[in-house]
């Protein structure tokens, strides 16, 4: 059914349920917004967008109010905009302004409306003082700073809806009311994943990743030492967006270059290790099954999930303790890494490994806490000294004063810097169940797998929840138990969507043999660590861009990835060997769910 | 200007046969209950004054068949407890007068939202309840009641936030539409009516609407219980009819040295000396929940102010820019203000803020902060000042 009403004096036919905002946007008539955002549900708290209503006692908020038949609304009425200026600057009255210093600045949304409604002279009071503010950053991946908060709840929407988590929430009321977690508690003891969600959709500087960047041009200026950096499959369709780009232009080799002339004395690729995380978790999966159904071993865990997302590792510690052992024990790519870096690459490149500081650039802040885990520390040393999100990497360049869009595109370093296709998609969801059914369908049945161009279309897009099964026919000889098998795969990004897989586990009715989960909405692309703002729209044109960037590769499947073909010949051996599970696997923690 | 002068009225706390009531009421149609209260005129007790009867039929009128009557019993308003009273008092009227509401409307479940301090009163509601319960099953009808308790926050008499309450989630008023008798507790259309109101149904169904809509004026009918405190030799609970003067109703109440009323707590207005006799208590004039505070010329004004903006600070649920943050900005400008660390003239500023608040907060909380604000500051700005 369609509504008719006007908007400024415009006829406007929209769909019953639509907002007034919305409508207004239909005619390119802007009303400005706050707590509003496209991945979450209306709040209609923050009320900058209040517009006036023909016969209406009060200003409405667009965002929270349906259309319907015969609405004479303004945008832009003296009382609108008197109403708006005296909203804006209390936002301002309960922020700390310490703009020229903060990390959002200029990219903070508050500042923007300020800037059109709130210029010149203070109006009230501050009200800043009045609080005993304390600024948490307890936890490695990111900074809460309460002082900037304006209590959009954009976060707390963000974590409950999105990731199912609550590690934040509304407390108290009145002059009191805050985002707090669980009775206060420091960020890095409460259930938080540490996923940066909420980090990607907060308006200001109360929640912004905890920057590394400082001590990465340390390291890169000490002589004394060897950096070497990894970027995630993830970044380099994203970059861009921080540096001037639209989304979804894949800027890998200039990224590359950027890299160099930071300072980085070798640029690998993270899609190296995701190959590799392919063989170890492929060959972990096929060890599995033959368990399961060759050897009739009650003891192994199936399904089995992966284990590449940091945010989803501490989801199942703390909220599904028990199904710890149906995780893959391979690490994250990242962690892989970080453990060849200081082993493998050290003695190929003849380094000492002491003298080595490894970096990785991730799409992620959940990564800066897995490099803190005390179990990656497989080298002997901190497998990974840093992590910088795609955000840091764009100031880093911006600081050293490249002019990005001229630079030379180049290629990545050897040894751990070849990639393929596989390795690429990584960073979308139902990327790895992709790039593992390319390789563990080849290895069981020696053919490709019965895909138009390698494209396993169903693994793809984003749905919360995609199944697939695939049939298991014309086995060699040594995975003939698998023949006739129907591999039933489940893929799920965003955590809230991990929960509804969890909770059909639970109630056993999870009929999967491997399931792929990724916290975040879209998998890496759509990442806490990526360029701000994100929405559906932004997320699928990265997602293009990745599989993209995987149609150009000339390798497409992990295991004809020659790096990784030369690490376990030279090094590892064969996938779960000894030196593997010391390197490149690992265990988990149950935690306390709340 | 109708003025009816003051009349005490004995309806609320007349003694009936519950049984009797109920039998009649259940003898009618939904349609002609609910005519029956239309035609009263009968608007809601709780402050808002919406008309309990339109109410009734939009809720009658949605067709999902699980609905709720939910009464609010959540007496927070400065100033209010007549609520009390009539529960402490009739407790088995407020349980009738739910009862034809769910006859009116097509609900079978009611819910009581108690105002937490109020939890004294339950062992004895609870008895009267189980009578109720008795007498319904004799009858024939179908209709349960069940308790909520609040916990504290002012904020919870407010309806969406309230069903947020029961729901077991956080208090914070809803956006609206949708409107509760569309989507209220548990997202079901819900009648939510104040506890005085569920009982002049009730006596509106015993005496019937032409009976009713005698007493009052033509935009306020009926009676209305008065909670009087303040400088008064008769403090406590008066049930009068509606359409007297502040002047009338000073007269009786006053001590000889009246000086300004709040009428409606904390979010009602306050006339001084000089409008009492123009000034009609009812929704032509002051709207009431039934606060009358009255205070002499030993009163400081400015402490009135204050420690109503005091409380609205803390009471604010916090989720909306214009109440959470423009509360604070009223209390810490007016303490600026007295103590001479911002010019006298910021007060023009606030009085603006106090007219924002008004009309672009979510809920009736942060919308009706300006009303005592911009009065007390209107007619008293000496005292604010110096």
């Amino acid at each position: 059914m369609m509504i008719n009403l006007n908007i400024n004096d415009q006829k406007v036919s929209v769909p019953k349920g639509t907002t007034v905002l919305e409508a207004a946007r239909k005619q390119n008539i802007n009303i400005p917004t706050l707590c509003n955002h496209a991945d979450l549900c209306v709040a209609g708290n923050c009320r900058v967008c209040v517009v006036e209503q023909k016969g209406a006692r009060t200003l409405i908020a667009a965002c929270a109010m349906p259309v319907s038949e015969g609405m004479d609304i303004h945008t832009n009425t003296l009382k609108v905009r008197n109403a708006r200026k005296h909203i804006v600057e209390l936002l301002l009255s309960e922020h700390r302004s310490d703009c020229t210093k903060c990390y959002k600045n200029q990219k903070c949304e508050l500042q923007a409306l300020a800037n059109e409604f709130a210029f010149g002279d203070t109006l009230f009071l501050d009200l800043v003082e009045d609080h005993n503010y304390t600024i948490d950053r307890s936890s490695p991946s990111f900074i809460k700073d309460d002082s900037k908060c304006i209590r959009c709840q954009r976060c707390v929407r963000t974590c409950s809806e999105l990731q199912y988590i609550s590690a934040i929430a509304v407390s108290n009321k009145g002059l009191h009311q805050k985002i707090s977690s669980f009775h206060n508690r420091p960020m890095s003891h409460v259930v938080c994943t540490n996923c940066g969600q909420c980090v990607n959709r907060c308006p200001t500087g109360a929640l912004v990743e905890k920057t590394y960047i400082d001590q990465v041009w340390d390291a890169i200026y000490d002589p004394e030492k060897h950096v070497v950096v990894q970027t995630a499959p993830a970044v380099r369709v994203a970059l861009g967006e921080d540096l001037g780009y639209d989304p979804g232009e894949r800027v890998t080799g200039k990224m590359v270059t950027a890299l160099r002339q930071l300072g980085f004395d070798s640029i690998l690729d993270t899609d190296f290790t995701a190959d590799l995380t392919i063989m170890e978790e492929g060959t972990e999966l096929l060890t599995r099954l033959k368990k399961v159904l060759v050897d009739g071993n009650k003891d192994i865990a199936i399904p089995m999930f992966t284990s590449c997302s940091p945010g989803w590792i501490k989801f199942i510690e703390h909220k599904y303790p028990q199904y710890l052992h149906n995780l893959s024990t391979c690490k994250s790519p990242q962690q892989m890494f970080g453990a060849l870096a200081k082993t493998y690459y050290a003695q190929k490149r003849r380094l000492d490994p002491s003298k080595i500081v490894s970096v990785s650039i991730m799409p992620c802040t959940a990564k800066k806490y897995e490099a803190d885990r005390p179990e990656m520390r497989a080298s002997g040393y901190k497998d990974i000294d840093f992590v910088l999100t795609t955000r840091e990497l764009a100031v880093m360049v911006k600081q050293a004063g490249l002019d990005f869009r001229n630079l030379e595109p180049s290629h990545y370093d050897s040894v751990m810097g070849d990639s393929t296709g596989a390795g690429v998609i990584f960073g979308a969801t139902g990327g790895v169940m992709e790039a593992a059914l390319r390789t563990a369908y080849e290895i069981v049945t020696g053919r490709e797998v019965p895909f138009k161009n390698l494209n396993i279309t169903p693994a793809r897009g984003m749905d919360g929840v995609k199944e697939a099964t695939i049939k298991i026919e014309g086995c060699t000889d040594d995975w003939k138990f698998l023949e006739g098998v129907e591999l039933k795969v489940a893929i799920a990004h965003g955590l809230t969507n991990a929960n509804k897989i969890m909770k059909l586990v639970k109630a056993g009715k999870a009929p999967y043999h491997f399931v792929e989960i990724m916290a975040c909405p879209g998998g890496c692309i759509g990442g806490g660590g990526q360029p701000i703002p994100t929405s559906m729209e932004i997320r699928k044109n990265r997602m293009k861009a990745i599989y993209s960037e995987d149609e150009h590769m000339v390798l497409r499947k992990s295991h004809e990835n020659p790096d990784v073909i030369a690490v376990y010949k030279e090094f590892l051996g064969k996938p779960n060997s000894h030196l593997s599970h010391e390197l490149l696997h690992t265990h988990y923690v149950a935690r306390e769910n709340y | 200007m109708e003025n009816k002068g003051l009349n005490k009225v004995g309806l609320i706390f007349e003694k009936i046969n519950q049984k009797e009531v109920l039998t009649k009421a259940f003898n009618m149609s939904s349609n002609e209950i609910i005519q029956d209260i239309l035609d009263s005129g009968l608007k809601g007790r709780g402050g808002a004054g919406f008309p309990t009867g339109l109410k009734w039929k939009y809720t009658a009128a949605e067709k999902e068949p699980e609905k709720y009557i939910v009464c609010n019993a959540d007496e927070g308003e400065p100033g209010t407890f007549k609520d009390r009273e009539i529960l402490d008092k009739v407790a088995y009227k407020v349980y009738g007068g739910m009862a034809i509401a769910g006859k009116a409307v097509g609900a079978k479940n009611g819910i009581v939202y108690l105002r937490g301090e109020y939890r004294f009163l339950l062992p004895q509601l609870m008895k009267e309840l189980e009578s109720f319960h008795n007498i319904i099953e004799e009858i024939g009808f179908d209709f349960k009641i069940r308790y909520c308790l609040g916990s504290g926050a002012y904020i919870c008499g407010e309806e969406s936030a309230l069903f947020e309450s029961i729901q077991g989630d956080r208090g914070e008023p809803r956006n609206k539409p949708p409107y509760p008798t569309t989507s209220g507790v548990f997202g079901k259309p819900t009648s939510i009516n104040n506890v005085e109101t569920l009982v002049s149904t009730m006596m509106i169904i015993l005496h019937g609407p032409g009976s009713y809509s005698q007493l009052g004026t033509k935009d306020s009918r009926g009676s209305k219980v008065f909670s009087v405190s303040g400088d008064t030799p008769t403090p406590g609970i008066f049930e009068l009819e509606l359409g007297m003067s502040v002047q009338e109703f000073v007269n009786e109440f006053g001590d000889g040295d009246t000086k300004a009323v709040q009428v409606g707590g904390a979010s009602g207005f306050c006339v001084p000396r000089k409008k009492f006799q123009n000034t009609i208590i009812g929704f032509e004039g002051v709207p009431t929940g039934g606060s009358m505070k009255l205070f002499n010329s030993s009163r400081s004004m400015y402490n009135v102010l204050h420690n109503y903006l005091d409380f609205f600070a803390e009471e604010s649920c916090g989720q909306c820019t214009p109440c959470r943050v423009g509360c604070q900005q009223l209390l810490k400008g007016v303490e600026k203000v007295k103590k001479g660390e911002v010019k006298s003239n910021y007060l023009n500023e606030l009085v603006k803020l106090a007219d924002t608040m008004k009309i672009a907060s979510k809920c009736g909380l942060g919308q009706s902060v300006g009303n005592a604000f911009r009065t007390i500051v209107e007619n008293f700005r000496e005292e604010i000042i110096y």
